[in-house]
Formats: structure tokens, C-alpha cells, sequence
């Protein structure tokens, strides 16, 4: 009855030990790690940002702002190509998600439906008497969606990196969503100003007349001055500019901050590749003395005029920088453009000595209550209430051994996780116990009395368990930041508490009773 | 070894639990309906979590003139404005109403950090847009529906489909007064508080499974017993340790309660209640419930031999 084969035995030290050794990472020193050769295990308990401090950032990628976008492009595509065909159409234009025109000869129609076919993949006309309507079918919108998002996350990525943030999460959450942590960081306006640029650039050239309102001329568009003034000199408000991208941002390998080596004004230097210095040389080649405006986000950075060709595919922006914004604005560059512009639905910040009050009190309260659970416990149950302490101190081991091995984040409801996983496995030590003495008072002597308390009390240790533990899993599986972090622990305490209050209490008591062969039951 | 413990009960009680179990009744469903009926009139006091809107925490190093934060912040127009000091002097706690739509809310807590300027250090800023606080509300409802009824059905799969349904009113009962009473009192609802109630319903129905365990066990063993005297003796014997786990979880939590300091004190409030709550309802609660509805089920049967016909189960 009261017996352990000697391979369990085995089995459960070991499992003890491991525990042990990757749990001890977490509550050992920086220090004391960085000093320890490399095959012992490193890794410690990932704390989250509400304890550790940063800056939590969930962004909305704006996918309709693309999906718009290409179907502006098909405008101007079926703009030329109708025209090109000899169709005559009225009302072209986007509708919601569509792109909508009236063909005026029936006869076209066909035809029209055709040239409007070529001109993107994945998208599905409908004719209804003379208007053509063409809207992306749902698998080419899913196709767009899930495309800019991925690449989107991509850019982020680029752009901290190179801020030189350490450890940042960068991850992808349902359809359009990006969320951004990143432990250590307080300044959270720099951040979202760094991503809250498209930074997409483009090269345009003027248009011959410049409009006064709003309205420009076909083909041509109506663009902000983002030129920063200098003294004395005022910059025009506004430019009209062609439509028709010269050079494109995205065939930048390369930009720098540096200074002109006239006026020692910060500028940003860039370098094309061997496609965008070939467009840039044409352009230049064929409009010597007329002004090149760059364009960045809708806005004209600056316009010089073109003095001379170049033809090396490199150059330079000069906008009255400050040292700061041509660092910032040659790193945007860098990562380059984001596909859609982003909006931020949820921001926290944590200082770094936040709560170092209130996590202190949080700390001191429950050593408190683990505290008087020790000696509680120990009055309670004597010898075997040490076990049961021993027990306790395990499944925190566990735990926090589990959590570090499979990289789990340990967040302040993870703490009340914590909490009620050790309340549980001291419920199952108070269970067994009390069920020793019930099968003593009936008059079973201790060899019985612990062997039937430990089958007994089993049953319903485990009823109680998988009930808390189908709440926990589906609250992990359902529930959204700190209720997971919540569930994780508690389903991590749960299982751990399997372990450490039946199977090693068992080990402990049974060592016990067959070592001293008391002849009272110790509880 | 000479010392073995102390007894915290010298020997098996035996007290009738139905004795009081219609004032109980009475009791409970008070508390259910003016928790009901608060949370109906008066609402919850939602925190920045489901509300969306600004909560910052500052901190500066020389002692703050609060009405001047106050007039400062007022300047900006924002709407629904709560100061308040935050612990000590140095600290403040500041709050402000949801602006709408995200872009204007991010705009607003650029405004503050401007207005309040470089003399104050940020330990806490939240800023969360309308979307995600309906999604978070709606998540953690999901969540928690789901929980309860994967628990009904695992106590339904184990024990019986009376004990299930048992189980889920009491933790419905633990967790619906919990909520109530943070709205009676006007207590910030917020994730942190969803995880305490998470929490009540966990330790609730571990109090509920383990006398549902017992009841199981002593009917094989006492085949013949009436319903009702062998709840009562299945509570009797758990007795010991209903007081010793929830005796030990009581003080812990009161620790907390103590001296777990401002930002626990919402947390380690509900979980006393549910503490509390959660060991009354098992025994008071879901045990006679529990009965009632094997009661009902007799008569049925009985109804059913006295007509001839097969009794089923």
C-alpha cells in the first residue's frame, strides 16, 4: 500500500530539480546570470509592461485608404485606356467601393467592359444597361487587406529598430490591427509621431499654370506647402502639381542626414537604385530650369528648380531641417513608406517607478498573507503541515519555472491568477489532511487512515481542478489582455498544484510514515 | 511527535443548514434584485478600460497646487474632468471623459502633456478609444458566459445536471452581488476588477465541487437516506475544511486589503466579498437549491409509479 516504486521516485526528484533550476533565473540577479556559463538555463519570467514599464500601443491600419487608392488608380487607368479605345463614357468616378462609369453608345458597351477588365486582376464587373461597374471581388479585398497590414507591421518593425528600442513586440491582432509594446520606452509622442508618418515621398513636377483655389487643372493636383519659412523669405502656400509620379520613394536605397556643403544647413542626402536614378536622370535631363517639387505625405517638402541634370541617382532634400527632423525624416525614409496611414485606438504608458510604491505594498501584502498561510498551516498540521509548505513553495517554483520556459508574460491580474492558484493548492493539502483525520476518528490506524485519505481526497482534488481549470482555458482562449494574463497563471497554479500537493505531499507524507512508523497520526 | 495540530473543529458538527435556508433565500434574492436594480438605475462606474477616455498619474517632485492643475486642464475643454491627489501630495490621479473618437482622444492627452509640461513625470498614462472599450466589454462578457457554461457542463457531466445548474446560480448569485455592490458604492469597474470576479466565480465553485464531491460519495454509501439530511451531514463533514481553505484565504485577502495600497485595494475589495459571498452561497445557496430540485424530481416520479408508469431518472 504505502509504497513508491524507486523509477517514481526518480521521476519526481527530477521533475523537482528541473523546476528548480528554471525557476531560479527569475529571482536571481542580472549580475549573478550574466556570470554563469551558458548551459545553464537563462531565461526568467517575462514581466509585463504594466510591471516593468513602456509603452503599449494598439494602432488601426487604415486598409480602406489603400483600398481607395486603387481604385482611384483605376480611374486614371480607364481614364486613358476608354479614351485610347474610342469609347465615349460620362460620370467616371469611384462610388464607395467602386469604381462606377455610363458608357454612352450601347454598342461599346461590350468592348468597355473588356479594356475595364485588363486593368486590375481580382476585380468583377457589373453591367447594368450602360454603367459598368467594377469593385474588387471579396477574395482580392481580403488579399489587399491582409497584404498592406503584414506589410504595414513590417515597416513599424523597421522604424523602431531603428530607434534602438530594446525587445520591442510587434504583432499582428485580427483583421487590421497592430500592436506595438515596447518595455523601457516613456516618451510615447516621439513614438507615434514616428508612426504616424507615412512617409511616403514622391517627385512631381509643376504644372504649367498654377491654379489659385482649391480646383487645379485635369491631371494635375493641388498640394500643401510643407516648407518650414525662413527668416524674411516667405514660401509659397501651396503648389499645383502634376499627378503623374516622376520617381518614387520606394527606389530609395538609401538615406542620410548630413549638412550641405555650402550653406552647412542639415539636409538629407538620398541614394536611388539603378531604376529610380534612370527615371530621376530623364526627368532632369528633359526639364533643366524648372522647379522639381518633393513631395512627402501630401506635402511639398521643398521645390528647387533643376540646374543641371543628374544623372548619379543621388541627391539631396533641403527643407530648413533641424538637425533632429532630418535624422528623423532620412530614418522614415529608410524604413520606408507605410502603406496606409495608421490611427491609434489605445495607448498606455507605464514609468518606469510606477508603482514601485504600490508593486512594494502589492509585494509586502502578499508575503503577508503567504505568511500567515505558513504558519497557519504548520499550527494546523504540524510535521505535515511543513509538508504542505513545502508543497506551496513548489508550486510557486513550478510555476514561475513553467513561465519562463514556455515565455510567458507575468502581468498584476497575473499575480491574482497567482493568488487563487495557490489558494487552490492549499486546498488540496487542507482536503487530504482533514480526510487523514476523518479516517483516523473512524478508528483506521495511520498506514490506512494516509493511504485511504490520499485516494479519497484524489477525486475530489481533481473534480475541483478541471472545473477551474475549463474556466481558465477558456478564458485564455476568449478573453483579451489582462484576463488572460489572469488565466495563464491560474491554469499554470492549477496543473502545477496536481504535482506539488498530491503527488509530491504524497511522496513526502508516505516517507514519512514509513520512516518513523508513528504509531498517532502526525495531524 | 508529540504536537499534531490544533482541531479547528474538535469533531464532525451536526447542524441543519435548512433550518434558515427560506430566510437565506430571502436573503439572496434581496441582494440579487437591488443588485439588479442598481446596476439598472445607477450603472457602473466604468473605469477608462470600458469607458475609453484619458487616466493619467503624475508625479512631481515638489508638492502639487491642485487647483491650479485644475484650471490649467479646465482651459483645454475636454469635457468631464476628475482630479484628485493620489496617495500623497506629489501625486495626482487625473481623469477625463471619453473624446468621441480616437484621433480627438490622442490629440487631448498630447494636449495635457504639453499643458502640464516637463515638471511632471508620467508613471501611468491610459489612453483608450471607444472601439477597443466596447471590444474589451464584450470580450470579457464572452469570456466569462462561456466559463460558466463550460463549468455547468463539466458539473453536470460529473456529478449531475441538478448540481450544475446548482453550481452556476451560486457562482451567478457571487458574482452578480459582487458587481452590485461595486455599483452601489460607486467603485471603479474596470479589467482589473473583471479578473476578480473571474476570480470569485474560480473559488466559489471549488467550494461548491468539493461538497458536491462529498454528497456524491455519501449517497453510495447511504443509499437510502433522505436528500436532505445527507446534504446536511455532506456539508458537516467538509466543515473542517470549508473553515480552514477559507479561513486561510479570508486573512490573505484581508492582507491585501490592508496593506496592498491604493491600486490593489478595488481588487482585494471584491475578492473579500467574493470570499465571503462565495462560502455562504455554497452552503446556503446551491446545497438547498441542490434539493429542491431533487425534491421536484421525486414527486415526479412519485406522480409517475402512482399512474403505473415506469419511473425514470
Amino acid at each position: 500500500m504505502l509504497y513508491f516504486p524507486k523509477w517514481k521516485v526518480i521521476a519526481i526528484l527530477t521533475v523537482v530539480v528541473l523546476g528548480i533550476v528554471y525557476a531560479l533565473p527569475s529571482i536571481t540577479p542580472q549580475k549573478v546570470l550574466d556570470s554563469l556559463p551558458s548551459w545553464v538555463p537563462q531565461r526568467s519570467v517575462t514581466l509585463g509592461l504594466d510591471l516593468q514599464g513602456g509603452l503599449h500601443l494598439l494602432m488601426h491600419v487604415e486598409v480602406d485608404a489603400v483600398v481607395k487608392e486603387r481604385l482611384d488608380t483605376i480611374v486614371e487607368g480607364a481614364r486613358s485606356e476608354l479614351r485610347k479605345a474610342n469609347i465615349l463614357y460620362r460620370n467616371l468616378g469611384t462610388r464607395g467601393q467602386a469604381v462606377s462609369v455610363n458608357i454612352n453608345r450601347t454598342e461599346d458597351v461590350q468592348r468597355a467592359r473588356e479594356v475595364l477588365a485588363k486593368l486590375e486582376t481580382g476585380t468583377n464587373i457589373v453591367v447594368e444597361g450602360d454603367r459598368l461597374t467594377v469593385a474588387f471581388t471579396e477574395q482580392a479585398l481580403r488579399d489587399i487587406k491582409g497584404a498592406v497590414v503584414s506589410q504595414s507591421a513590417e515597416i513599424v518593425r523597421l522604424r523602431i529598430d531603428e530607434t534602438g528600442t530594446k525587445d520591442p513586440t510587434i504583432q499582428r491582432q485580427g483583421d487590421d490591427r497592430i500592436l506595438l509594446q515596447l518595455p523601457g520606452v516613456n516618451d510615447p509622442e516621439r513614438v507615434k509621431k514616428l508612426l504616424n508618418t507615412t512617409a511616403k515621398m514622391t517627385f512631381h513636377l509643376l504644372c504649367d499654370q498654377q491654379a489659385e483655389g482649391p480646383s487645379a487643372p485635369a491631371g494635375c493636383f493641388q498640394a500643401a506647402s510643407g516648407e518650414t519659412q525662413r527668416d524674411g523669405r516667405s514660401a509659397p502656400t501651396g503648389y499645383t502639381l502634376r499627378r503623374k509620379v516622376e520617381v518614387a520613394g520606394d527606389r530609395l536605397v538609401d538615406a542620410q542626414p548630413s549638412y550641405d556643403q555650402r550653406s552647412g544647413e542639415p539636409v538629407v542626402s538620398f541614394r536611388f537604385d539603378r531604376q529610380g536614378a534612370s527615371q530621376f536622370g530623364a526627368t532632369t535631363v528633359a526639364n533643366v530650369n524648372k522647379p522639381f517639387a518633393i513631395v512627402l505625405d501630401n506635402k511639398v517638402i521643398s521645390a528647387p528648380v533643376i540646374r543641371e541634370p543628374i544623372m548619379g541617382g543621388s541627391g539631396q532634400i533641403s527643407g530648413n531641417f533641424t538637425t533632429k527632423e532630418a535624422q528623423d525624416l532620412s530614418l522614415l525614409l529608410r524604413a520606408g513608406a507605410l502603406p496606409a496611414p495608421v490611427t491609434f485606438l489605445e495607448e498606455r504608458t507605464v514609468g518606469p517607478d510606477l508603482g514601485s510604491d504600490s508593486i512594494y505594498a502589492g509585494t509586502v501584502a502578499c508575503i503577508i498573507g503567504y505568511m500567515l498561510i505558513v504558519v497557519l498551516m504548520l499550527a494546523a498540521y504540524g510535521v505535515f503541515g511543513i509538508v504542505a509548505n513545502i508543497a506551496l513553495l513548489l508550486n510557486l517554483t513550478f510555476t514561475l519555472a513553467i513561465m519562463a520556459a514556455f515565455g510567458a508574460t507575468l502581468t498584476l491580474p497575473g499575480i491574482a491568477g497567482m493568488v487563487l492558484g495557490l489558494a487552490m493548492a492549499v486546498d488540496a493539502n487542507v482536503l487530504i489532511y482533514e480526510r487523514m483525520r476523518e479516517e483516523s476518528d473512524r478508528g483506521r490506524s495511520v498506514f490506512p487512515a494516509v493511504d485511504a485519505a490520499f485516494q479519497r481526497a484524489y477525486g475530489t482534488i481533481l473534480d475541483s481542478n478541471v472545473t477551474t481549470l475549463i474556466a481558465g482555458v477558456l478564458l485564455y482562449i476568449f478573453g483579451s489582455g489582462p484576463v488572460r494574463g489572469f488565466a495563464v497563471t491560474l491554469a499554470i497554479g492549477i496543473i502545477c498544484s496536481m504535482f506539488t500537493s498530491v503527488t509530491a505531499t504524497k511522496l513526502m507524507c508516505f516517507a514519512w510514515v514509513s520512516w518513523l512508523k508513528p504509531k498517532v497520526l502526525p495531524v | 511527535m508529540a504536537f499534531r495540530g490544533f482541531r479547528i473543529l474538535r469533531a464532525v458538527p451536526s447542524l441543519d443548514y435548512f433550518r434558515f435556508h427560506k430566510l437565506c433565500f430571502a436573503i439572496s434574492i434581496f441582494l440579487c434584485v437591488a443588485s439588479v436594480v442598481s446596476l439598472a438605475t445607477r450603472g457602473l462606474n466604468f473605469g477608462v478600460d470600458f469607458a475609453g477616455g484619458i487616466l493619467i498619474e503624475a508625479r512631481k517632485t515638489t508638492p502639487i497646487d491642485l487647483a491650479d492643475v485644475r484650471a490649467k486642464v479646465n482651459a483645454l475643454n475636454l469635457g468631464d474632468i476628475s482630479l484628485q491627489e493620489f496617495g500623497r501630495n506629489t501625486d495626482i490621479l487625473l481623469r477625463v471623459q471619453s473624446q468621441g473618437d480616437e484621433k480627438a482622444e490622442m490629440a487631448a492627452v498630447q494636449k495635457i502633456r504639453e499643458t502640464l509640461g516637463t515638471e511632471f513625470s508620467y508613471e501611468r498614462v491610459e489612453v483608450v478609444g471607444p472601439r477597443v472599450g466596447k471590444e474589451l466589454i464584450r470580450d470579457a462578457v464572452i469570456a466569462i458566459i462561456l466559463a460558466l457554461s463550460g463549468i455547468m457542463a463539466y458539473m453536470a457531466f460529473r456529478f449531475s445536471w441538478r448540481a450544475g445548474l446548482s453550481g452556476v446560480v451560486a457562482i451567478l448569485h457571487d458574482c452578480l452581488t459582487t458587481v452590485g455592490l461595486f455599483s452601489i458604492l460607486g467603485l471603479q469597474f474596470d479589467l482589473n476588477t473583471v479578473a476578480a470576479v473571474v476570480t470569485i466565480a474560480g473559488f466559489s465553485i471549488n467550494d461548491t465541487v468539493v461538497i458536491d464531491d462529498r454528497i456524491r460519495e455519501n449517497t453510495r454509501l447511504y443509499k437510502s437516506m433522505d436528500f436532505r439530511e445527507l446534504i446536511n451531514l455532506s456539508v458537516n463533514q467538509t466543515m473542517a475544511r470549508t473553515l480552514m481553505t477559507n479561513g486561510l484565504v479570508l486573512l490573505s485577502t484581508l492582507a491585501l486589503l490592508i496593506f496592498g495600497g491604493p491600486l490593489l485595494f478595488g481588487l482585494a475589495f471584491a475578492l473579500l466579498w467574493g470570499v465571503i459571498a462565495g462560502t455562504y452561497s455554497t452552503i446556503y445557496v446551491a446545497a438547498p437549491m441542490e434539493w429542491y430540485l431533487a425534491a421536484r424530481g421525486r414527486k415526479h416520479i412519485k406522480a409517475s409509479e402512482a399512474e403505473g408508469e415506469p419511473s425514470h431518472s
